[in-house]
């Protein structure tokens, strides 16, 4: 047996500051999660408004912009229309817009601190276990204050999406911007460049394949939150999934887990057709 | 335009913390090893004195590990020195705020480095304009001056292909242009030519000789060839171990060597009586 007299525990003074948390900041949390809320059902209002074929067409254009593959064109197309044949549409649709909540949001925090990360050696030094800790503490650990501050929804939805999903961005901004070669933006210094100016017409478009390839690993590891976010009252395939596991209804299930992968195919062919570098197309 | 040069005033460079310390070492003469023993410091540069002439070309020669690249690079301030201090048209550089610095790299000094340094994600005219947009030229203005450049250096009709459509000496050539476009009155040469294929090299060092009668730059060039050095050198200092061993023209060091180390390396040759 472990000597009793060596315990110690941080779980009253972790509780007292989450009471304290909603005692006293709660409006504060209200509002935040008001504005994303507010974003959340735009996105959300737009994709479920538009007509099914325009969304796949926009998919369809978006996928020929990024590959240039014909085939993979006409493949998200059809792989969009059996989600729709499957009656999961609206559910895709919410789930959709959950996605790209979530991305927007990761890519306005991940890509910044990726950068900060690259140019101070003492930033990255304090990220990476941060982001460690992120990838691997369960998500209900997180999920339960999360719903005390923001309450039930898709809100704490979205934060636990972010904080499971926003760590590859961060990661792979920071290296792309380290493996940009270094005499390049010797170069640009030696000839003049402000920091600004090396940051932006520099390092960032030589570091995009790899940072797309951060953000392609955003969405995946979003996509696979969709099951415990709709735990907390998130819309969308997520909660038939849960629905058909609920009722042991294993087709439902099996529907809706195939909506979810079908989904995950389209945004990876498009973000990564997106990350290759184009240019003698 | 002054003509004053570049002076360089006991230069002494330390990589890795704890430089102060290191400093002083090297002050009171101990070796590099020694140094490196006592501190965990490396000494990159020991105590440089050198005058470079305006108008000339002057090469710097030494072996991989002799400091070339990195006093090479203390001239534009890619490189702080731990010690010293380095003029140029009796303004010490390393004085300079950021804004002036900025200026200084634009207005006066630009660089042509070993393996190219390109953006590859800008054309060719693009890369060798970088230098006239920094100083906020137009960009038709900028454009061009660049295109000037690129038919001095004989790549009309490539201004719009991209640095890896290029072979290795087109490239260099880009690299070029993009210094000479920067219209600076001095042009750091870091190994420009090491990369390329003798045949190549030695049309590259034409050009450059060339260029150098029309536009009496202040070239400053690295190598470790001392063929090289003495085909286009007014004038060389050779470096080993980050101490300056011996400046001279060149017929001075091939006909008296400084110490065994010089006298190795111009082994067989003889000196020109010009």
């Amino acid at each position: 047996m472990f000597p009793e007299s060596l315990n110690f525990s941080i779980r009253k003074p972790i509780n007292h500051f989450v009471d304290m948390l909603v005692t006293n900041y709660g409006s504060t949390f209200r509002a935040i999660s008001d504005a994303i809320l507010q974003v959340l059902l735009l996105i959300e209002g737009v994709l479920r408004g538009t007509p099914w074929w325009v969304v796949i067409i926009a998919f369809m254009v978006l996928a020929w912009l990024g590959t240039r593959r014909v085939v993979l064109t006409i493949g998200v197309g059809i792989m969009l229309l059996v989600v729709g044949m499957l009656g999961l549409w609206d559910q895709t649709m919410q789930t959709l817009a959950l996605m790209t909540m979530a991305t927007l949001i990761s890519v306005v925090i991940g890509i910044p601190l990726g950068i900060l990360a690259a140019k101070f050696r003492s930033v990255q030094r304090i990220i990476l276990p941060v982001l460690d800790v992120m990838q691997t503490m369960p998500s209900f650990v997180y999920l339960i204050p999360a719903l005390m501050l923001f309450g039930l929804g898709k809100v704490p939805a979205v934060l636990a999406t972010i904080i499971y999903a926003v760590p590859p961005l961060i990661r792979l901004t920071d290296l792309g911007i380290r493996q940009v070669d270094h005499e390049v933006v010797e170069a640009s210094t030696a000839f003049g460049g402000s920091p600004m100016r090396i940051l932006f017409g520099t390092e960032l478009p030589l570091a995009m394949p790899t940072i797309m390839a951060g953000l392609n690993q955003t969405i995946m590891m979003a996509l696979s939150m969709v099951v415990v976010a709709s735990m907390i009252g998130a819309r969308g395939l997520g909660e038939t999934v849960l629905n058909g596991i609920q009722t042991l209804d294993v087709g439902k299930g099996l529907e809706a887990g195939i909506g979810i992968v079908i989904l995950a195919i389209v945004l990876d062919r498009i973000t990564q057709g997106f990350g290759k570098p184009r240019r003698f197309k | 335009m002054s003509m004053s040069g570049i002076q360089i005033r006991g230069v002494s460079k330390i990589f890795g913390a704890g430089a102060d310390k290191a400093i002083a070492l090297v002050e009171q003469g101990l070796s590099k090893a020694e140094i490196l023993e006592k501190t965990g410091c490396g000494v990159g540069l020991r105590n440089i004195t050198l005058d470079i002439p305006a108008g000339e070309i002057f090469v710097i020669m030494g072996l991989s590990g002799s400091g070339k690249s990195t006093l090479v690079r203390h001239l534009n301030r890619l490189i702080e020195p731990s010690a010293g201090e380095i003029f140029f048209d009796n303004t010490n550089v390393l004085t300079l705020g950021r804004k002036e610095l900025r200026a200084f790299r634009t207005n006066r000094i630009s660089m042509v480095f070993q393996s190219f340094a390109l953006a590859p994600h800008k054309t060719v005219l693009q890369n060798v304009i970088y230098g006239q947009i920094s100083r906020g030229t137009a960009r038709k203005q900028a454009e061009a001056i660049g295109m000037e450049w690129i038919a001095k250096v004989g790549l009309s009709g490539y201004e719009h292909r991209y640095p890896d459509q290029l072979s290795g000496g087109m490239k260099q050539r880009v690299g070029l242009a993009r210094a000479l476009a920067a219209d600076t009155d001095v042009i750091l040469m870091d190994e420009a030519f090491s990369a390329l294929d003798p045949l190549i090299r030695s049309d590259m060092q034409d050009q450059l000789l060339q260029l150098q009668r029309d536009l009496a730059k202040t070239i400053v060039f690295i190598t470790h060839d001392l063929d090289e050095a003495l085909r286009i050198g007014s004038r060389i200092a050779i470096l080993k171990d980050g101490e300056l061993v011996q400046v001279g023209t060149p017929n001075d060091i091939l006909a008296n060597p400084a110490n065994d180390y010089v006298a190795r390396f111009v082994q067989g040759r003889t000196a020109v009586h010009a």
